[in-house]
């Protein structure tokens, strides 16, 4: 598998304060990695660096055999980085379509295919981004990163603050857009067992460094390393949604 | 969950693609006042100059975001280009825009980097700036410009070669609302295109907008563009129907007075400008009718009550007002 994405001791963080230190990483074509850790381990942080928006301090960052790292992140954006922000960040003066037209690059993620992964968008495609509920919100967000036509998409917890049906139809498309259609991504999350069952490999970050990396199938069968820096058990996720 | 539209927003006129009947119905009232208003085609004609003047600020102030207070230096430049070609035997209307046009863009397109950083007080300041520089040049540079005597001896060939530039002004209006019609059916093609979606996406939030993959300052440094060619044509139909250019066209309250006619019409919907022309200038009208002294007082009386009663609230008690009194009307008949 062909890497995508790689980072060599890469250390970033905001105007003088280093967040996160000597990270190594790799992410393949193809290939979806999970990004765990408690609050404030840098999870965010390392997203925001790989995207541009953070200080970078050293190290290298490359993306499709190009150095990325002193790239503007619209640039960076433009090259195959698709980003959905934590915030989900919406432009609210523009409707639904406006916003997915907004940012969208030639490709094979048009609105017509937006819509087909999320029905509830093109029902509201004429309502103004403040007009959304939380989890409308969160997939237009996913679906205008979708619409930059991305090799990588990096998706910072897409289900923080949702209600549990959302959740579900948000990881169900989540699932369809990694497996079925076989984009790369970068999911960051603090709960592991929603996203284990669809990524490839997963890494824990504490302190803003890389303390454990592994296959997601090895994390579900046997989550000591999640107990021991997460504080939690990965519950085995249904069979369904194993990746193979 | 569902909200009422972001303040700046119209209802009626909504910058939505799809062209309304109220769109219709604001046009066809335009362009009957040619026909019903035969009186009144000058102040009209200055109406449809500050109208696309106002259109030009819309664009950057109400889609882009950019607060200026030094617009008037593409209107004037404008003006000053299509005056000096009028002199010059280079009297031809549709070459003096082109002319105007090209030189206010290429002054935006120079300017436009001095606004690409900082906050809204920077840019206002900037602008101004530039404005008060491009005066104070206009004013030394008297074997040019006139200085402040103006730009005389101004000569614009007949429209098309067929339509004469009258005294009643029934030419020069029926050209003014034809160019700002055509220039607002190109502004609505813009800001609801892709690269317009994405200047209002950077009116809301730039740092977002960058970090999604919108080039933010390419996006800001065209429309600034743009809104400056729009300007320098309604400069330049100024100076070809007035055949006449003085310093005042790139005076402070050139600017001032473009502003207000976008605050009043409300701002990022393109009828803004068009609105807040005709409520300032007929208001202006009327005022220096009533009182010729005072009528500035009046005026700027009606602005301050406007702004602190809000105009959706002004506009709301009006709609009020008048449907109490159709209802008064209809009982008593």
């Amino acid at each position: 598998m062909a890497d995508l994405l790689v980072l060599d001791q890469v250390r970033a963080g905001y105007g003088d304060a280093t967040v996160i230190v000597g990270v190594d990483l790799r992410v393949g074509q193809g290939e979806a990695l999970a990004v765990l850790g408690r609050n404030g381990t840098g999870k965010t942080t390392l997203v925001n660096t790989v995207i541009g928006v953070t200080r970078h301090q050293g190290g290298t960052i490359r993306f499709d055999g190009a150095d990325i790292a002193k790239l503007s992140p619209d640039r960076r954006a433009r090259a195959g980085l698709g980003w959905v922000p934590q915030e989900r960040n919406i432009f609210k003066s523009l409707t639904v379509e406006e916003n997915l037209t907004a940012v969208a690059r030639p490709g094979p993620w048009t609105v017509g295919h937006a819509y087909a992964m999320f029905p509830r968008l093109k029902e509201r495609r004429g309502n103004l981004g403040n007009q959304l509920s939380g989890g409308e919100q969160q997939m237009l967000a996913i679906a205008r990163a979708l619409m930059l036509n991305p090799k990588l998409l990096l998706l910072d917890e897409p289900t923080e603050g949702l209600a549990p049906i959302i959740v579900g139809e948000l990881l169900a498309a989540l699932r369809r857009i990694i497996r079925e259609e076989g984009l790369s991504a970068i999911v960051v999350e603090q709960h592991a067992q929603k996203i284990l069952g669809m990524t490839d490999r997963a890494i824990i970050l504490d302190r803003g460094r890389i303390v454990h990396a592994d296959t997601s199938s090895a994390l579900i069968a046997d989550p000591a390393p999640l107990n021991e820096y997460l504080g939690v058990t990965a519950r085995r996720p249904p069979a369904a949604h194993a990746r193979s | 969950m569902q909200a009422s539209p972001p303040a700046g927003t119209g209802v009626c006129f909504s910058a939505a693609r799809r062209w309304r009947m109220a769109e219709t119905v604001f046009w066809l009232a335009a362009a009957a006042t040619f026909f019903g208003l035969p009186g009144y085609h000058l102040l009209l004609t200055e109406i449809a100059i500050i109208g696309l003047f106002a259109l030009s600020l819309d664009l950057i102030l109400g889609f882009a975001g950019i607060a200026s207070l030094g617009h008037a230096a593409f209107f004037g430049l404008g003006a000053y280009v299509a005056g000096l070609l009028g002199k010059h035997g280079w009297g031809d209307p549709l070459l003096g825009l082109a002319a105007g046009a090209g030189s206010a863009a290429l002054l935006g397109f120079l300017t436009s980097f001095l606004v690409l950083r900082g906050s809204d007080l920077t840019r206002l300041v900037v602008t101004l700036g530039v404005a008060l520089l491009l005066g104070e040049a206009a004013n030394q540079a008297a074997w040019l410009t006139g200085g402040a005597d103006g730009l005389q001896g101004v000569e614009i060939a007949p429209l098309l070669g067929r339509f004469e530039f009258d005294l009643f002004g029934r030419t020069a209006y029926a050209y003014c609302l034809v160019v700002t019609f055509v220039l607002f059916m190109v502004a609505r093609q813009i800001v609801n295109s892709p690269f317009g979606l994405s200047v209002r996406a950077v009116r809301d939030n730039a740092l977002r907008a960058r970090a999604i993959g919108v080039p933010v300052n390419s996006r800001l440094v065209a429309i600034y563009t743009v809104a400056a060619a729009y300007a320098g044509i309604a400069g330049a139909l100024l100076a070809q129907t007035t055949q006449f250019v003085s310093l005042d066209v790139l005076a402070l309250h050139r600017s001032a007075d473009v502003l207000l006619a976008v605050v009043i019409g409300g701002v990022g919907y393109l009828y803004g400008g068009l609105i807040g022309a005709v409520f300032l200038k007929v208001l202006q009208d009327v005022f220096a009718g009533l009182t010729p002294q005072y009528w500035t007082f009046w005026i700027g009386l009606v602005l301050v009550v406007l702004v602190l009663v809000g105009r959706e609230r002004a506009v709301a008690g009006a709609r009020d007002v008048v449907r109490r009194v159709v209802g008064i009307r209809r009982r008593t008949s």
